[in-house]
């Protein structure tokens, strides 16, 4: 369609310049490929705007298809409609301040967020960890892991059409949030992570639910694959949709299941193992086929992984301290900070001025959050704030790939796909 | 400093200065990470290199970053990834605080498209010949580069007032 047209139908009354810029450039995708426009005398074509408000879009997320009858052409994304400037709030921070921001990156899994920040910051400042601290990290990770699948799976079979399978996997991430409850003392935003440490640890309570929910999901995982591993319903709208060849998904960055879906199978935890996960057995589950079946049955067998991932921890699990015993390096803990007048200091320091790491010193540290590879990349100027970070985010690269991704595809298989990409704007916009 | 370089990285290191001599200004490394520093004309071919005989063809992010008062302001990182010796390589170009540009090595690693632009918004570096660089998180309409030193944290120039930070009384 020319771009007079849509703009004349559109007529745009804000951000204008914005909207000129993105429907100039849906026009020019592809324009190599296409032949002579003889002006669409059946009237098939049409520009649909998807979005930033669309219950399927998981967050605001704007899709502008060109749509030849009930296919789409070609496809532009515009992103950006929760844009928060973390990146630049994160100069203005210590780096312990800044660990709530990352909690409302990806709101759904925010103990990989946390993680992934304090992991780089102890990379850069030389933090000494903990073993026992190690070990709860991974239990909140591959928790975080359980509950953001949940959501996914939630979501994408909603998307393919059936509700009520939502509020099932809603009942277990319920469970979840209790279990995040007793560990960390918040449901949603948990920022329980903490440099040098976690912020406190696991009482017998938390204990307890960990290995009530271990014991009891298993059984629920079993029930969702009867449900859908044979689901005739289920199989006709996944099946060969969204079909992402390997060699398209390395060349553009796909990251985390979408990449494992897509028959690469990379992950951070194997390729530069962090915490302690070379201590632990688990798989990488990996898939030949790259279709948005294949992306469920990679995520589902991760859900079992995490779930012995789990298991190991507990039984592995060491005493000892869960924060390093360095006023410079971490925050004191709560008793010294309330009897004791140094313990006070060290609590006052470290909040004003934070962890100082050496001047000009660079880091990058990723992570394997639900997504994908979720890295941080800090360089510091020697004072407690960051010069620069860098958040890279998994849902951002993943976002990329849809864009190509859904040329071609039906338009009814627009919200499935999305399903199975798995995207969170928090993340991607920043 | 002397450097500690697996034996992956040795090879990388060595290629590249045989290949490239001068035009690799300088290696170093900082928390274990290594960071390959680059002449800016010469990244379309470096990248191919690092891309066609090297097995570099995994291109996980491109960020800027501002240097402020420094001589070359602005540095753009290329966080490359080999899954065949699972290394992690950082390359870096550095260009010039007017009219930064760099070329665009999306017609090498397609994944770079979205990451320029972001570099694009947030640095106001441009990329030659990039597809498609518009403003990714921003609108159109938008005049500054926020991730820029210079920008302040509150107050937009020209946008809407802040509320007073004196109190009532005075």
């Amino acid at each position: 369609m020319k771009l007079t047209d849509i703009q004349n139908k559109v007529n745009s009354t804000f951000f204008k310049e914005h909207q000129k810029r993105l429907y100039q450039s849906l026009e020019d995708k592809h324009t190599t490929m296409e032949e002579l426009d003889d002006g669409d005398p059946l009237t098939t074509k049409m520009v649909l705007n998807m979005g930033p408000q669309h219950p399927a879009t998981h967050g605001v997320l704007r899709l502008v298809l060109q749509l030849d009858g009930e296919t789409i052409e070609k496809c532009k994304l515009d992103i950006g409609y929760l844009h928060r400037g973390v990146e630049k709030i994160a100069e203005n921070k210590t780096y312990q301040e800044f660990m709530p921001y990352t909690d409302r990156m990806d709101y759904l899994s925010p103990y990989s967020n946390n993680v992934a920040l304090c992991t780089a910051v102890e990379k850069i400042a030389s933090v000494p960890v903990p073993e026992r601290a190690h070990y709860i990290r991974m239990i909140g990770c591959e928790l975080a892991r359980i509950s953001s699948h949940l959501l996914w799976l939630g979501t994408m079979v909603m998307d393919a059409g059936a509700i009520s399978f939502f509020i099932w996997t809603f009942k277990e991430r319920e469970k979840i949030y209790d279990v995040m409850d007793r560990i960390a003392g918040h449901r949603f935003t948990v920022s329980h992570a903490r440099i040098g440490g976690v912020a406190n640890d696991l009482t017998d309570e938390a204990m307890g639910s960990i290995k009530e929910f271990v014991e009891a999901f298993p059984k629920e995982l079993k029930d969702y694959h009867k449900l859908l591993d044979r689901n005739r319903i289920f199989f006709e709208r996944n099946e060969a949709v969204g079909v992402l060849k390997t060699e398209d998904a390395i060349a553009s960055g796909a990251t985390g299941p979408m990449l494992r879906g897509s028959g690469f199978g990379l992950d951070i935890r194997k390729v530069s193992p962090y915490l302690r996960y070379s201590e632990v057995e688990f798989d990488v589950p990996t898939r030949l086929e790259g279709d948005n079946l294949a992306r469920y049955f990679v995520r589902m067998e991760e859900m079992h992984e995490s779930i012995r991932i789990i298991k190991q921890c507990l039984n592995k699990l060491p005493s000892g301290p869960i924060r390093t015993d360095n006023a410079k390096q971490a925050y004191p803990s709560k008793d010294e900070v309330y009897y004791s007048m140094e313990g006070m200091i060290h609590d006052f320091m470290m909040t004003d001025t934070g962890i100082c790491p050496p001047d000009g010193a660079e880091c990058y540290h990723a992570v394997e959050s639900p997504k994908g590879e979720l890295g941080y990349y800090i360089q510091s100027d020697g004072t407690g704030h960051p010069w620069r970070l860098k958040i890279n985010a998994p849902s951002f690269k993943n976002l990329q790939v849809l864009e190509n991704l859904l040329d071609g595809e039906m338009v009814a298989d627009t919200v499935v796909i999305i399903g199975g990409i798995d995207p969170v704007l928090g993340e991607a916009d920043k | 400093m002397s450097l500690k370089l697996t034996e992956s990285l040795q090879k990388t290191v060595d290629s590249l200065s045989q290949t490239f001599g001068e035009k690799v200004i300088e290696v170093y490394q900082s928390s274990g990470d290594t960071f390959i520093w680059v002449d800016t004309d010469s990244i379309i071919e470096i990248s191919a290199h690092l891309k066609n005989e090297l097995h570099y063809i995994y291109l996980s992010d491109v960020f800027g970053i501002d240097r402020y008062t420094s001589e070359e302001r602005f540095e753009v990182v290329y966080n490359l990834l080999s899954l065949r010796d699972q290394t992690r390589v950082f390359i870096k170009v550095r260009c010039e605080e007017e009219n930064p540009e760099v070329d665009s090595v999306t017609s090498i690693w397609p994944a770079a498209s979205w990451p320029e632009r972001e570099v694009y918004d947030m640095f106001g570096v441009t990329f030659r010949n990039h597809p498609d660089l518009r403003r990714i998180f921003l609108p159109e309409d938008f005049q500054y580069y926020p991730l820029r030193k210079e920008f302040p944290l509150l107050g937009i120039p020209g946008s809407i007032e802040l509320p007073s930070t004196t109190p009532d009384s005075e």
